[in-house]
């Protein structure tokens, strides 16, 4: 119950640490809308030459479209939130004090990190998703029931985002500064989740494998659980996207272990 | 100095260029996996598209190389580090230009410049001279033209201190706009780029002369070769913008 309480209150400060920046929510709020718009406009010229490619009408794939937008800070699609600051912590040691800490390292950042996703999530995405839908003929839902599935399917699109960038930020215990790697993290999640086209228009074998990578459940699973065009239905999407928290939060933990095991702070 | 700091992180230098390599590639990528299910976009096959995709990431990539660090004014001004910068005998622009100077970027003038290669050799034109002076002048003052988008947007900071995204929507959004055919966007958007941010003179309309197409917004003949006066213009109100900028500079905590 206690440690309940303190993981809310660190979720609680994640929220209000990002919700202080009001003009740089504002920024991306606009730099969200603009990529919208030039996405918007690639994808209709694509679905003119090619109606129904990937399985979505023009106004599914222009939900695709500004739902791609609206995550895209709150699941860290670039990479990034609590990841930046975690890997600076490790570099300069300070990792060393988080671990004496009676709090478990890697909920204590889940819990940094849904703070922070959940502001942004109000912040930079609805905004740009209602926007959107002002501007171009969306395929939105109008079921309660739908709406609620893609809230727990965007919950289980953050958590497996953070799971992903957790894993990668262990690694600079290793190679001391994981700046490059962060990189890395950002440009695969970029691709695999759908952001730059959906993974459904990727040909062939190479498309099919891109659907059962975790990327796949950060961006492509819940806009197909919003349109209603997954395989197999909503439920299937969010029992995929729960299975890949699952197991990739385990291997954090694991990760976690080993790594913890490696570290030698100076003079203690 | 900032360059033999990242070397001090070979591997993790290594896999930075290589991410920054990528990352643009992954851009051309979905543009091959769009050509994979149509012909043509708008109108363009994919040697066309991956001219003006090479144009683009090439201009843009080398402006981001020489002044990409002015995006860094917002901080600076919020830690109070830009101070520093002030009692230096040496232009403020300068300094910031210099302020982690990224190697890395050199990546995505690689893959443009590769891309770009790949074009021309499928494009199929005479290159004439005329030809030849365009697309130079296109890389050369397309890099001019983003480097003031830079600095005018450095300058911007100097009063919204935490808003450098606003600065990505038109540099990282103007640069994947101009990765496209113009005839892909709506006219409005077009004519936006053309007469408001004058982006279109990176790529659009040079190389629609390149290319041997119509201008979609039917601009008379002779703009398309304006590119070298836009530039310089565009010089002009990015050197007012910044000093302007820095001249309202008040220092934190004061």
């Amino acid at each position: 119950m206690h440690l309940l309480r303190l993981h809310f209150a660190v979720a609680l400060s994640g929220f209000r640490r990002y919700a202080t920046y009001r003009v740089a929510t504002a920024a991306g709020v606009f730099t969200n809308t603009v990529f919208g718009f030039i996405l918007a406009y690639t994808f209709l010229a694509l679905w003119h030459e090619r109606p129904h490619l990937g399985g979505y009408d023009q106004s599914q794939a222009l939900t695709f479209v500004w739902t791609g937008q609206a995550l895209l800070a709150a699941a860290a699609l670039m990479g990034g939130g609590f990841q930046d600051e975690f890997q600076e912590r490790i570099r300069t040691g300070d990792v060393a004090i988080d671990l004496y800490r009676p709090v478990d390292l890697q909920t204590w950042w889940l819990a940094a990190d849904l703070g922070r996703a959940l502001f942004q999530l109000l912040g930079r995405g609805v905004l740009p998703l209602a926007l959107g839908s002002l501007v171009f003929d969306l395929a939105l839902p109008a079921s309660p029931g739908t709406w609620l599935c893609f809230l727990a399917a965007v919950l289980l699109a953050i958590v497996v985002s953070f799971a992903v960038r957790y894993l990668f930020a262990l690694c600079g215990f290793w190679l001391l500064d994981a700046t490059g790697l962060g990189a890395l993290s950002g440009l695969l999640s970029v691709f695999f989740s759908g952001m730059l086209l959906p993974l459904s228009v990727f040909p062939g074998g190479f498309g099919d494998v891109a659907r059962l990578l975790p990327w796949a459940a950060m961006l492509q699973v819940p806009a197909d659980v919003l349109l209603g065009t997954h395989p197999g239905g909503a439920a299937a999407g969010l029992a995929f996207q729960t299975g890949w928290a699952v197991v990739l939060l385990a291997g954090g933990r694991l990760l976690q272990a080993v790594a913890t095991r490696k570290v030698v702070v100076q003079g203690g | 100095m900032w360059v033999r700091s990242t070397m001090a992180y070979r591997t993790s230098f290594a896999i930075m260029l290589a991410a920054n390599f990528a990352t643009t590639a992954l851009d051309f990528a979905a543009i091959m996996i769009m050509f994979s299910q149509v012909d043509a976009l708008g109108g363009f096959t994919l040697p066309e598209v991956a001219f003006l995709y090479g144009t683009s990431a090439v201009a843009f990539g080398l402006s981001d190389l020489l002044l990409g660090s002015a995006e860094r004014v917002g901080r600076r001004v919020r830690d109070g580090t830009m101070d520093v910068l002030l009692t230096r005998p040496v232009p403020v622009l300068g300094q910031l230009a210099a302020d982690r100077f990224a190697l890395r970027r050199l990546g995505r003038i690689l893959q443009g410049s590769l891309v770009l290669g790949w074009a021309i050799s499928r494009l199929e034109l005479e290159w004439t001279a005329g030809r030849v002076a365009l697309l130079v002048s296109m890389v050369v003052c397309g890099t001019v033209i983003f480097g003031c988008v830079f600095v005018v947007g450095g300058a911007f900071q100097f009063w919204a201190q935490d808003a450098s995204e606003v600065q990505n929507a038109f540099t990282y959004g103007g640069t994947t706009l101009l990765q496209y055919p113009p005839t892909v966007f709506g006219r409005e958007l077009v004519r936006g780029v053309t007469f408001v941010v004058p982006l279109a003179f990176v790529n659009w309309l040079p190389a629609l002369r390149v290319l041997g197409r119509d201008d979609p917004l039917g601009l008379p003949d002779g703009l398309d070769l304006a590119a070298p006066a836009v530039a310089l213009l565009c010089c002009a109100v990015a050197g007012a913008a910044w000093r302007a900028g820095l001249r309202s500079y008040r220092s934190t905590g004061s």
